[in-house]
């Protein structure tokens, strides 16, 4: 069960602003798709291993080579916000 | 008057007119349209066009048009993902399908709408507005990739691209009456895919025959070391486009054809179920019981992943930017305007399956869930070549109708997850119409068994007339 108090927990866990008027909606609909999540307990899953991948790929290597990459300009051309060659942000602590 | 063209069709137009005059015929339909299936066209489309008309080719999409789905980063030519994140983003890269696109001849002529970074079945979700069905527009075409199929049903683009992560190729494809495959996990490269669901998702061809599958998974799948989850294999799709399912082994899963089927869809899938076997397949019923339980599962991984891959969009390096007093605010601010509200549900539902105390409960279970998915196909396709029955349980929704329940909507994927969470490849194509709407036959194959899968589709389809069918006004 999601409370109002969870949603905003979880919007700034997630980094995604919520109006507080709106909490109240939020948790209604998380609710509502978490309790339709809620059937999986029916299963006994306790003898299964989790499947995180389908192919069976294990630890894929590449050799450490210098290969040609963006250049610093191509790299920041979808930004405004930059400065001398770097990304630009307000203050993080 | 729009017409549907196969990539045999095209090239030989090309032959007869010039590459310039097919493009600019496919940009002149395009712009005609009120469907709205395109994000953006590429500028440089006719440029591109007048390359193959000077200098002969023999490369196998010489002049080809194709539309992208836009979660394909292509370089110069904007890639939204319907978002307003993304509303003014240029990659300055292509991704690994388009690099083998041009290498092909293919000139991409634009990018096709789509639920919001993929998150949807109705086309419903885009910051530039739904895509209509051209058989209807009152109604969806499905989705995600929903701007991919109805431009092939309007005659907008002979070829397409578009990704599945949950049945968004099969969907549109049943919706729209056209056709489409989600290859096996790892056949096709998804460097340059913008990642929504990382660990199911695959890009997929689109088409209006079952041929131009084939070559265009011989022109995009293969191994790219961009992608750590590419597999080294090396198939030839084209060689399995034979008129003769004479023996093959079908199986139909009684789960699929569910108590919420329409019963017009039933029946036309029963028939073509039937028709295969005069052509000289063998059926029976099998099980796939953990079916039920596919659909909770795989929304909890796919809102998982979801939450971490978009938590690249931060306001730092590209998309949107709404300024703040620190960094944390300005990502906040950032991502509250620049997500639509399904975005944001399913991250913050995601985030918090993910959180301390709830990762046990929620996502190891629906990975635990996933390996009993996984099992009911192995133990299926012992028996069995091929799996048959509904991509979808009805027709097209109306534009509206589900968009105020999310619920309703993930629902109607129902008999498309439990693909994914396996990781087989899977195909839809048309079967018949129910209320002058098309239907759509999937057809189920094993790990890297999609030779299986194009055999029987090919020899349903040179048997029957469905895909002969179009929309009003298109020829």
């Amino acid at each position: 069960m999601i409370t109002e108090e969870d949603v905003e927990r979880i919007s700034w866990l997630a980094r995604i602003e919520i109006d507080s008027s709106k909490s109240k909606e939020y948790a209604e609909q998380l609710n509502s798709i978490l309790d339709y999540f809620q059937q999986l307990e029916e299963l006994d899953t306790s003898d299964i291993e989790p499947t995180y991948h389908v192919d069976d790929l294990v630890n894929v290597l590449r050799s450490d080579d210098i290969k040609p990459s963006f250049t610093q300009e191509e790299a920041l051309e979808n930004c405004e916000n930059k400065k001398d060659g770097y990304f630009k942000v307000p203050g993080i602590m | 008057m729009p017409e549907w063209m196969s990539i045999r069709d095209t090239k030989h137009k090309i032959d007869n007119l010039s590459a310039e005059e097919v493009t600019s015929s496919y940009l002149d339909t395009i712009e005609k349209s009120s469907i709205n299936a395109f994000t953006n066209i590429n500028k440089k489309a006719i440029e591109d066009a007048k390359y193959y008309d000077k200098n002969q080719s023999d490369l196998p999409l010489a002049g080809v048009p194709i539309s992208i789905k836009d979660n394909i980063s292509t370089k110069g030519i904007p890639t939204t993902c319907s978002s307003r994140m993304l509303e003014n983003y240029i990659p300055p890269f292509n991704a690994h399908v388009i690099e083998k696109l041009y290498e092909a001849g293919a000139i991409i002529i634009g990018k096709t709408n789509m639920d919001e970074f993929a998150m949807g079945g109705s086309t419903e979700t885009c910051c530039g507005g739904t895509t209509f069905n051209p058989w209807d527009t009152s109604r969806v075409p499905g989705g995600s990739s929903g701007g991919s199929a109805a431009a092939l049903a309007a005659g907008e683009s002979p070829i397409s691209l578009g990704s599945d992560t949950g049945g968004s190729v099969r969907s549109p494809a049943s919706y729209c009456g056209v056709v489409a495959m989600k290859p096996t996990y790892g056949t096709i490269s998804r460097y340059g895919l913008i990642s929504y669901s990382n660990s199911l998702e695959q890009i997929g061809p689109m088409a209006t025959c079952v041929e131009d599958i084939a070559h265009i998974m011989d022109v995009i799948a293969g191994y790219d070391n961009r992608d750590s989850t590419s597999i080294k294999r090396d198939i030839n799709y084209s060689d399995a486009i034979i008129n003769d399912s004479e023996g093959m082994k079908i199986g139909v899963p009684t789960e699929l054809i569910s108590d919420g089927i329409n019963p017009k869809v039933e029946k036309i899938v029963w028939d073509a179920i039937h028709k295969m076997e005069d052509l000289g397949a063998i059926w029976k019923e099998v099980s796939l019981p953990t079916t039920k339980y596919a659909l909770p599962a795989y929304y909890i991984l796919a809102m998982s992943d979801a939450s971490s891959n978009l938590a690249r969009f931060d306001g730092t390096r590209y998309g949107l930017r709404v300024e703040g007093n620190n960094w944390h605010v300005m990502a906040s601010k950032t991502r509250a305007q620049g997500f639509g509200d399904e975005v944001k549900r399913r991250i913050l539902l995601g985030t918090y399956a993910l959180s301390a105390g709830y990762h046990d409960k929620y996502y190891v279970k629906a990975l635990k869930v996933r390996t009993l998915v996984k099992n009911d196909f192995d133990r299926a396709f012992n028996d069995v070549d091929v799996l048959m029955g509904p991509t979808m349980a009805d027709i097209a929704f109306k534009v509206g109708e589900k968009i105020e329940d999310p619920l309703s909507i993930y629902m109607t994927d129902i008999n498309n997850v439990p693909v994914n969470l396996a990781g087989v490849p899977s195909m839809s194509i048309p079967c018949g119409f129910a209320d002058k709407m098309p239907v759509g036959l999937q057809i189920i194959g094993n790990t890297f068994d999609e030779s299986s899968i194009l055999r029987c589709a090919y020899t349903f389809e040179q048997n029957t007339n469905h895909h002969r069918k179009r929309p009003d006004g298109v020829n």
